[in-house]
């Protein structure tokens, strides 16, 4: 293989890499804006929503059968019925920890993740499952380059929801509401927002982007185990990081370039793939440290 | 003498066993521009906190067109024709102007969450209705020229404009301007005067407004109420307020504002 199509290959890892990431990071930072809260179970929403999806998958692909029309109905009720699930997770744990301390809340979402995870462990005896499709590994040569044809659904799929999310945040109502929660609570409720219908709101459509992402890492690596959430929470919450922390545009950015640097990092002579993760949690010490706004976030100075 | 728009019955408001109102009776007749005064600390914005849902005060009774706010959460009250304004500027930064404008408009649309992912035909329809009406309400208050700036990055006056706009796009009944005329020079004071009174005549809107400066307070005003530790100590017109022994007696205990009174 030559340098460029080992390059161009890495970018299209990146790519595909960094929409699972910007699909994820999206709800970490919907849900930091509104009620400033790292949810650290937002990763295991992702499993949940890879496992609803391959139960929906396997329930129809007898009628529908495993392709695309399969996964992608598949993926639409795994995003609602995690999106429910997110919105009583909010209203259960969330809702009344509201008034608490900062740190009660992060240990509520700890607990939660725990929560999630252990049931998926019960229920799947800690067992991989096999997220079985009929995809096939067609595809298009351009270039040096292979695409399979996979790839470019998924990577058109993330694009297409966060299209969508960005003209729903900027051109709706709603949209505006949730922005303008995440800067003011009290001014939204004097403004006649209903806060806690918003926040709802923000948890339905975060945690239905990570059920897309989940159903499609599961259709794309072909398989699901219920400790698959930790990792890409951390990565999300990285990406988040990178961007800029309650960001929307920024979450879209922070994960195409941590899917990006993990993809080409691992090409460096002497880091091999193994040290993949360590290459990410470097970036986000040193944006920490450096430019702790992200690259699109803004410094939360409060003027008096 | 009609029932009025707003009305305050024997409000009681504590916090961590301070009094902080105690038995405040007071009405605001509908079409008015009246104001609250008094010195620091006498519970001015407490009595609106109270008013908006914020604070629930311990006893008495708030109702306004004749329903009872007590219970109403602060969206609901709202949404029930009350719109306020803060002393410190809260515009929502990171957004534009019109979109600032645009928010007020919340409990006034229809389309719900779901139509709104969808992109609904109505919900595109609706969102033309609230842009105009936005645009309409920047027009009047007289900074339409800056809607698509980003409304932090606006002279202070202009801001205070921008959030007058906000107000007004939740379609009030009743106004609460906690000392809108802060941090203004003299001829922002002087366009101020006329943009409340062009909100009461052109719009029909009720005014009621906590101030500090009291030479605005009695050029715009038809009533004035008078606050201090926590009680109502004196109602009326601004004539008969400048020359009430109570009143001056309470502006002279806190030496400096006596002689903005006089």
């Amino acid at each position: 293989m030559s340098l460029t199509s080992i390059l161009l290959h890495q970018a299209l890892n990146g790519l595909v890499l960094g929409s699972f990431y910007a699909l994820v990071a999206l709800g970490y930072t919907m849900i930091f804006g509104v009620i400033k809260l790292l949810n650290f179970a937002h990763g295991d929403l992702y499993m949940a929503g890879g496992f609803v999806a391959l139960l929906v998958l396997s329930a129809i692909s007898g009628i529908v059968g495993a392709g695309w029309p399969g996964i992608f109905l598949a993926m639409l009720l795994a995003m609602i019925a995690v999106g429910c699930l997110g919105v009583v997770i909010e209203r259960i744990a969330y809702h009344p920890m509201l008034g608490a301390p900062r740190l009660s809340i992060l240990i509520t979402a700890l607990a939660v993740s725990l929560v999630l995870e252990n049931t998926v462990l019960a229920l799947t005896n800690g067992q991989y499952a096999a997220f079985q499709t009929s995809l096939g590994f067609g595809g298009v040569a351009i270039g040096g380059l292979f695409i399979t044809y996979s790839e470019m659904v998924l990577v058109g799929m993330a694009a297409l929801l966060m299209v969508t999310l960005e003209l729903f945040v900027t051109r709706t109502q709603y949209g505006r509401a949730m922005r303008a929660v995440a800067v003011d609570t009290d001014m939204c409720a004097l403004l006649g927002i209903n806060v806690p219908t918003v926040i709802g709101v923000t948890f339905f459509i975060g945690s239905a982007l990570a059920a897309a992402a989940g159903t499609m890492a599961g259709a794309y690596y072909g398989s699901l185990w219920y400790f698959m959430g930790f990792l890409i929470g951390l990565k999300a919450f990285t990406a988040a990081v990178i961007g800029g922390i309650g960001s929307i545009p920024g979450a879209m950015l922070g994960g195409l370039v941590l899917g990006m640097l993990e993809s080409f990092g691992t090409q460096i002579p002497g880091i091999g793939s193994q040290w993949k993760d360590v290459f990410s949690f470097v970036v986000l010490i040193l944006v920490l440290v450096f430019k702790p706004t992200g690259l699109l976030g803004r410094s939360e100075q409060e003027r008096m | 003498m009609t029932e009025p728009l707003l009305h305050l019955a024997g409000i009681g408001l504590s916090f961590a066993g301070n009094t902080v109102l105690q038995d405040v009776s007071f009405a605001v007749q509908e079409g008015r521009v009246a104001s609250l005064i008094g010195p620091n600390g006498a519970g001015k914005t407490s009595l609106f906190n109270c008013i908006t849902g914020f604070y629930r005060p311990r006893a008495g009774r708030i109702s306004f067109a004749g329903q009872d706010l007590r219970r109403l959460k602060p969206h609901r009250i709202t949404a029930a024709g009350i719109a306020r304004t803060f002393q410190n500027l809260r515009l929502f930064r990171e957004m534009t102007v019109l979109e600032n404008v645009m928010s007020g408009m919340h409990c006034r649309t229809r389309a719900g969450a779901i139509g709104a992912i969808l992109r609904l035909a109505s919900q595109r329809r609706e969102e033309e209705e609230i842009r105009a009406v936005a645009h309409e309400c920047l027009a009047f208050v007289g900074v339409a020229d800056e809607r698509d700036r980003i409304a932090t990055t606006l002279p202070y006056g202009h801001q205070r404009r921008v959030e007058i706009a906000r107000a007004l796009a939740t379609r009030p009944r009743l106004l609460l301007l906690d000392e809108p005329a802060a941090g203004l020079n003299g001829g922002e004071k002087r366009e101020l005067i006329g943009l409340i009174r062009s909100i009461r005549d052109q719009r029909a809107i009720t005014i009621l407004l906590i101030e500090h400066d009291t030479g605005l307070v009695m050029r715009v005003s038809e009533r004035v109420s008078v606050l201090d530790h926590g009680q109502m100590i004196a109602e009326g017109t601004p004539r008969e307020i400048q020359t009430d022994p109570r009143v001056i007696e309470a502006y002279l205990g806190s030496d400096e504002d006596a002689d903005a009174l006089l």
